[in-house]
């Protein structure tokens, strides 16, 4: 049963072709594609987001790989939101379009439920129930997932998201932006505990985040001629506090719900003293830590095409267009 | 207009007082919020998009580059074109549907977005020095103008 996935939500164009039995058949990101054979050898600078021209090359290309016809289909799955209405449209009418030539049902997918499931493509799967830090530029979310549709947000962002943070963080230090992994690399030359950030919101209650007030607590921090040491010192301090804030709220997540298991998705999961904290906790603790590998931590069509294996499997497909750029994932349909 | 800010609370102020005087138009406006990171951009949208009756989660409009409010029947567009490489990207956010003439425009980086966002009723430029931030806010058109003296 081998179904097409097709991501366009925000700045990533992807295609990807998962089969229940024989697990993921092909998966391409746009940027990792070489689209020679499509533009005669000459790759054209493409703005971002410019989803309309990716795509079909990107289909071509995942159906060459998993050697199949678009009629050997039995569905066609597409991020139908939450993301920027222009975006998701265009990856919405190519799935709806591809469905309606080749007779095959649709399947509308939550984005966000991708990134969830994600680790459900490793050979490593965690079992129902689990708890979920999502961690990207984007998002900052602990979500409880007691199955496939069953979500719960426990705690999310009430501002930055914690990449962001990441990235405007190591902006401001002059790194290249997204900074990220320059921020946590320059992290590892530091100094520890000459510079010493908040924990924002660990002293009261609760599992949400705000990471905007760190931005200016570094801003604040960083002297005017700043030396390479000077900077070292206020990344290790920066990656100190973002990190031990995210661990002190999952482990209060899993506290507060029991649950055996924790996943990280999103790009910061791919951050190694965050890994390094979460796996001393779960060593601690008796947990069972999960990563998705780091492809498929970043936005990716792989957990799309999973997604719509899953649903279109018990029988969830339809034959509309369906585009909401705001969708609460706690809205979905359990399986 | 040049207003001192002391803190971030004094930047919240200002954007609530944009907020109640804008209460009194019912069509759109395009602000422009120009400043360096952590000069407090989002600190007074935020506070601007509250005063306007938003409630949930003010989510930053960094990684989304726009996020779409409709409290008590107005239509909010909190936009932050920051990861914007050209202009001519803006063409997929859909943009049309939201005229500014009944759309209140709150735009951070605007200086990214060229010649194809609106041009602005109100600009508002976000300084740090030393210690303290400070605000420029400047009226632009007939209605920024307006709104601008009732600031004062």
């Amino acid at each position: 049963m081998p179904v097409l996935g097709i991501e366009t939500s925000c700045d990533e164009t992807a295609a990807a072709i998962y089969d229940g039995e024989r697990g993921l058949l092909a998966h391409a990101l746009y940027s990792q594609v070489a689209l020679h054979a499509e533009y005669g050898g000459v790759v054209p600078e493409l703005a971002s987001r410019d989803h309309v021209a990716r795509i079909n090359p990107l289909i071509r290309e995942v159906l060459a790989r998993a050697n199949l016809r678009p009629d050997q289909l039995t569905g066609v799955a597409y991020t139908a939101g939450p993301g920027l209405v222009g975006a998701l449209m265009v990856g919405g009418a190519v799935a709806a379009g591809m469905a309606a030539a080749h007779n095959l049902p649709l399947i509308p997918v939550h984005h966000m439920e991708g990134h969830l499931l994600a680790p459900m493509l490793e050979a490593d799967r965690p079992q129902f129930p689990f708890m979920a830090l999502l961690v990207s530029g984007g998002h900052t979310l602990l979500v409880a997932v007691r199955g496939i549709g069953d979500y719960e947000i426990l705690g999310e962002s009430l501002d930055d998201a914690v990449g962001e943070a990441f990235d405007k963080t190591a902006k401001m230090m002059g790194l290249p932006y997204p900074g990220g992994p320059h921020l946590a690399k320059l992290a590892q030359l530091g100094t520890p505990g000459r510079y010493k950030f908040p924990r924002p919101m660990t002293d009261r209650p609760g599992l949400d985040f705000s990471f905007s007030g760190l931005k200016t607590a570094v801003l604040t921090a960083l002297p005017k001629g700043a030396t390479d040491q000077d900077k070292a010192d206020i990344a290790h301090g920066f990656q100190e506090a973002v990190t031990e804030t995210l661990a002190i709220k999952c482990a209060r997540a899993i506290e507060q719900t029991g649950f055996p298991a924790l996943v990280v998705a999103g790009g910061v999961g791919a951050n190694l003293r965050l890994r390094e904290r979460l796996g001393e906790f779960a060593r601690k603790n008796n947990i069972s830590l999960h990563f998705p590998r780091h492809e498929f931590c970043t936005d990716n069509a792989a957990m799309i095409a999973y997604v719509g294996w899953a649903r279109r499997s018990q029988g969830q497909h339809t034959h509309t267009l369906l585009a909401r750029p705001r969708w609460p994932i706690t809205e979905l349909e359990t399986v | 207009m040049t207003l001192d800010l002391p803190d971030a609370s004094a930047t919240e102020a200002l954007g609530a007082a944009i907020a109640r005087a804008l209460q009194s138009t019912s069509t759109g406006l395009v602000i422009f919020l120009y400043g360096d990171l952590g000069a407090g951009k989002t600190t007074l949208a935020r506070q601007l998009l509250r005063e306007l009756g938003v409630t949930g989660t003010i989510r930053s409009p960094t990684y989304t580059l726009m996020e779409l409010y409709s409290p008590e029947g107005r239509e909010l567009l909190h936009m932050d074109l920051y990861r914007l490489h050209d202009p001519a990207e803006l063409h997929n956010l859909g943009l049309t549907d939201y005229p500014p003439s009944q759309t209140l425009w709150l735009v951070e980086w605007p200086e990214r977005g060229g010649d194809l966002l609106p041009s602005a009723d109100i600009s508002i430029t976000l300084s740090v020095a030393e210690l303290s931030r400070k605000a420029d806010v400047l009226g632009l058109s007939e209605a920024g103008r307006q709104l601008v003296s009732k600031l004062s």
